[in-house]
């Protein structure tokens, strides 16, 4: 027997989960369904629009001025810029109070790990009292056991980046961090539960000993910034209570993977996905499909009837009447390659490359990489087309880092186009049940 | 007329190095010049393999002896930078019974152990052979890391007074009428090198013997002085797998051909070669071609290469070279023996010997014969002691590892750590600071990179080639900004973004080469990494123009902050 639904989404990162929230709105049956773990653990949890043009022009000030002018095939240009405010006013209304930004159209610049500062349009409210764009004096404090954020040498970059403040960066110990190679979820935990810790003043608990640490390197700034260890469940309540002990603002600047931020914001999507009565599956493969048999006529694109899981060693069909790819691209493993060919690995949706791969990389490392826009082109209705043109299946829309046609790093505009065309492709998929 | 230094040595390669090394511990006065880093030439660019003699057994029987006693002397001097491996030269069905039957017979002439294995007693050494070889001779093949065993000749050149000068090229011979008596170096600039003088600034080094050791690049520096020096310059290409599908060396068992030799090394194996001549040693085509053969023929012996994953390419340029008149085609035919060139004898020039040809695993003994010629030029009566003093980390092998420390590292960091450092591990290691791991694909912890910024300054490809950091299968993806890190506050923030801006466009240049499959999801994911999380490729400290902060969101109202009207109630 197979299982039956009216939506099922492939692929459960910012983009599948935006999908399945925005079609399950519609009163819709939605599953969905992942196979790896999401790449949004690895991701700042910044939401980035668009902080560069395409030509490289940026940082920009305004990301929705610049939508209308992108050229065809980018993911923003199909499904129009009216439809990326709707999908960004949808993510405000699933976040809450987690994010800020939405205050204003104008991009923020947060500072990141390296020192340097990104274009964000929504920021988590961890990091919100940490922007670049705000001209308050910041101290930042790293830790001598976490060597992804060196905060003295941040502090400086800040500075040479002509942000208008000044910065100062300290490295401390981390109170009750025994062993050199800690994860930053043992950094989390022991402030999230505020664990008892021995210092040399006697036993304490995890935040007062880190807020003593901190304190006597305070000169008078009103804003304290550390790397994104601040508490999981509880970060909220962690930060307000390093504040409050300090006396001033605290903030989190974004790190690498694993990201705090990141599994927050995942967290956060999943917990929605449950209150919308999504259901969800993770940790299964889809392996195959089946079409049933040409459109209506020989001319029109073949519809998915049903695709196989595979769970545990059993295939087990599962039929919708939409499907929804949300795979990812390179990264997520959405997008494949061998040393002949790029392809997408489910459905085989054609993706142009070039025939050479040494035309598939420039010789600068930051340069134009083709290979940073591989990816499925799509129709406005995010159809995923052939190398004719014309829609692969009547039934299948894809969203998020698994289109072609932009490149996410140069232009930081990942999170908007996995949330602009989950969101689209959602809607579309549901209205397509009707 | 004084001179500033008694011997000047052109070349920072394992040759340069091992003479400098030579000549300093019998009591001269050295000074070694190198244009970039050490080891930047040939020999940071060899597939790691310490031959044990057997792929000469038959074709040139002088150079097999004289690698095998090398191999030897190597694994008791420089035993932290040798891997005994072993080898086994493989034979397919379609290889000559009558070519293994040489290989063997040539072996045993040569004084090199061989022994003969069946397919299956092969297979059951290294079970990734493929079903149909035949058969195999096992010998004493190993694998050298290249860049710590030139480095460590560099450090106890200086241990015994040597200056070596990296990051300085010679851009002129001083020739006086027919006699040489020194060179003109620049010193690079730029934030990525370390320079004993200011940067840009040149400077005249004088000595009483020259010695051109550049390999491949001694006919540009002969032609300095308007000496002709026929190097043949003829290029390989390696590819480095991700894992080590093989733990012995696999050598293929015929007369000669590309992509014949599988080299363990560290937690890699590297996929050589090629052989093709090329006329300029700084610029030649690395193509797509190269990278499909290696792995497509290597494939037949270790059937799953075929579908493993490699994670970069790079090619290295031997320095061939052959007598004028010799006229050799092919250039795998051209002798891998070694040339003394002095130019007083061949040129009625003075001052000057160029030393050509040869081969890394022989390198010391190339040396010795070098030094044993500039010691007779300059009277001096020294003998060499290199064979027998080990180099610096080799010292007390055996007594460190009976005691080993972990020094509270996670085992498998430690051992690494132990390996790469050999005996200076404790000196290293021993800290009372945090001493978090850099590098995870290599095991790489801080206290080891701060040690290698010590001997080498900001530039991070030289703290890559003494440590490994950044050369696995994220190849830098993960670490290269954490490596950056540890140079600051020794050095500005400027030097530490252009230093990593240096090493990411480094590591990128062999990946390209390595590009589909997991290792163009990883690249793409470094990408992200950089550009999307860090913002690096846009980075505002570095382009030109200033950012109008205060037109961009500035957070929240003023209220809500600790210093507005919260902060006031």
């Amino acid at each position: 027997m197979a299982i039956e639904d009216d939506v099922l989404v492939v692929g459960g990162g910012l983009a599948g989960t935006t999908a399945a929230l925005a079609a399950a709105e519609r009163d819709v049956q939605v599953r969905l369904v992942s196979y790896r773990q999401s790449t949004l653990r690895n991701a700042s949890g910044l939401i980035d629009i668009l902080g560069y043009t395409p030509a490289g022009d940026g940082p920009l000030v305004d990301p929705f001025e610049a939508l209308d002018d992108l050229p065809a095939g980018h993911p923003y240009e199909r499904v129009g810029s009216e439809a990326v405010r709707e999908a960004l006013a949808f993510f405000d209304g699933i976040v809450g109070d987690a994010y800020a930004g939405a205050h204003t159209d104008a991009n923020a610049l947060v500072p990141t790990h390296g020192g340097t500062v990104k274009p964000t349009a929504r920021y988590p409210t961890s990091t919100a009292a940490g922007l670049a764009s705000d001209d308050r004096d910041a101290l930042l404090v790293g830790f001598e056991t976490l060597p992804d954020f060196e905060a003295p040498l941040a502090a400086s970059h800040l500075e040479a980046a002509g942000a208008p403040f000044t910065a100062r960066g300290v490295t401390v110990r981390f109170p009750g961090i025994g062993r050199d190679d800690a994860k930053v979820t043992r950094y989390a935990h022991l402030l999230d539960h505020d664990e008892p810790v021995e210092t040399p003043a006697g036993e304490t608990t995890a935040r007062e000993a880190l807020a003593e640490t901190v304190r006597t390197h305070l000169e008078g700034e009103s804003r304290v910034g550390f790397p994104a260890v601040l508490g999981d469940d509880r970060a909220d309540a962690v930060r307000a209570d390093l504040g409050d002990r300090l006396g001033v603002d605290v903030f989190e600047v974004p790190m690498g993977p694993p990201s705090l931020p990141g599994i927050r914001l995942e967290d956060l999507l999943y917990e929605a996905l449950e209150a919308a009565g999504v259901r969800v599956t993770t940790g299964v493969p889809v392996v195959d499909y089946e079409t049933d048999g040409e459109g209506a006529d020989a001319t029109d694109p073949e519809r998915i009837d049903r695709v196989v899981v595979d769970r545990n060693g059993a295939e087990v069909p599962h039929r919708a009447t939409q499907y929804v790819l949300a795979t990812g691209g390179l990264v997520g493993k959405g997008v494949q390659s061998e040393r002949d060919g790029v392809f997408e690995p489910l459905f085989d949706c054609h993706v142009p490359q070039p025939a050479d791969r040494y035309d598939w990389f420039v010789d600068d490392v930051f340069g134009d990489q083709p290979y940073a826009r591989f990816g499925l082109p799509v129709d406005r209705d995010l159809r995923p087309l052939d190398a004719a043109d014309d829609p692969e299946f009547s039934n299948l829309r894809a969203a998020g880092a698994v289109l072609g046609g932009y490149d996410f790093a140069a232009e930081k505009s990942g999170s908007g186009v996995s949330l602009a065309t989950g969101y689209v492709a959602g809607r579309r998929a549901a209205e397509g049940c009707r | 007329m004084p001179r500033d230094t008694g011997v000047l040595v052109l070349g920072g390669g394992s040759t340069g190095c091992g003479i400098a090394r030579d000549l300093a511990m019998r009591g001269l006065e050295v000074t070694l010049v190198e244009r970039g880093n050490l080891t930047d030439g040939t020999t940071g660019r060899m597939h790691g393999l310490l031959h044990s003699g057997g792929r000469y057994a038959v074709s040139d029987q002088a150079s097999a002896t004289e690698c095998i006693e090398e191999n030897e002397i190597l694994r008791e001097i420089a035993g932290h930078c040798v891997e005994e491996t072993g080898g086994l030269f493989v034979q397919r069905p379609e290889d000559s019974d009558e070519y293994f039957q040489e290989k063997l017979e040539g072996c045993r002439e040569c004084g090199i152990p061989a022994r003969v294995l069946s397919g299956t007693e092969a297979r059951e050494v290294e079970p990734y052979l493929a079903e149909d070889v035949a058969r195999a001779i096992e010998v004493p093949d190993g694998a050298v890391d290249p860049f710590r065993l030139c480095v460590a000749n560099a450090i106890d050149a200086e241990n015994h007074g040597a200056r070596v000068e990296t990051h300085a090229e010679v851009v002129d011979l001083l020739r006086d009428g027919d006699d040489i008596y020194g060179v003109e170096v620049r010193h690079e600039s730029g934030p990525g090198k370390r320079t004993h003088a200011a940067p840009g600034t040149t400077e005249e080094i004088t000595a009483d013997y020259v010695v051109n050791a550049t390999g491949a690049w001694a006919g540009q520096i002969g032609a300095m002085a308007d000496l002709e020096i026929e190097v043949r310059p003829s290029k390989g290409v390696m590819t480095i797998m991700n894992v080590r599908q093989v733990d012995t060396v696999i050598n293929r068992c015929r007369p000669k051909g590309d992509a014949d030799i599988i080299v363990p090394h560290e937690t890699t194996a590297i996929l050589g070669t090629t052989d093709e001549e090329v006329p300029d040693p700084d610029d030649y085509p690395e193509e797509q071609w190269e990278v499909d053969q290696m792995i497509d023929t290597l494939s037949e012996l270790v059937p799953i290469l075929e579908e493993a994953r490699t994670i970069r390419s790079f090619w290295g340029v031997r320095p061939l070279y052959e007598p004028p008149g010799t006229g050799t085609q092919d250039p795998t035919d051209i002798t891998r023996d070694f040339f003394l060139l002095d130019h007083a004898d061949r040129d009625g020039v003075a001052g000057m010997s160029s030393i050509v040809g040869g081969k890394f695993t022989t390198y010391r003994a190339m040396a010795e014969e070098i030094a044993d010629h500039v010691c007779d030029k300059l009277g001096v009566t020294a003998s060499c002691s290199t064979a027998d003093e080990p180099l610096p980390g080799s010292e007390n092998i055996e007594t460190l590892e009976a005691g080993m420390d972990d020094f509270g590292l996670r085992s498998p960091v430690a051992r690494r750590s132990m390996q790469r450092l050999g005996s200076r591990a404790s000196e290293v290691l021993e800290t009372d600071e945090p001493n978090p791991v850099i590098c995870q694909c290599e095991g790489v912890t801080r206290a080891e990179i701060r040690d290698a910024i010590s001997q080498s300054g900001s530039d991070l490809n030289a703290v890559r080639i003494r440590t490994r950091a950044s050369m696995g299968n994220c190849q830098g993806g993960f670490c290269c900004q954490n490596m950056a890190n540890e140079l600051h506050p020794t050095y500005d923030e400027e030097t530490v973004r252009e230093a990593l801006d240096e090493l990411f466009q480094e590591r990128w240049k062999g990946e390209r080469h390595a590009l589909w499959g997991e290792q163009l999801s990883q690249a793409m994911l470094n990408y992200a990494l950089h550009a999307t999380t860090m913002n690096r490729d846009r980075d505002p400290a570095s382009a030109t123009g200033d950012v109008d902060f205060a037109a961009f969101d500035g957070g929240r109202a003023a209220s809500d902050r600790v210093d507005g009207t919260r902060g006031a109630d």
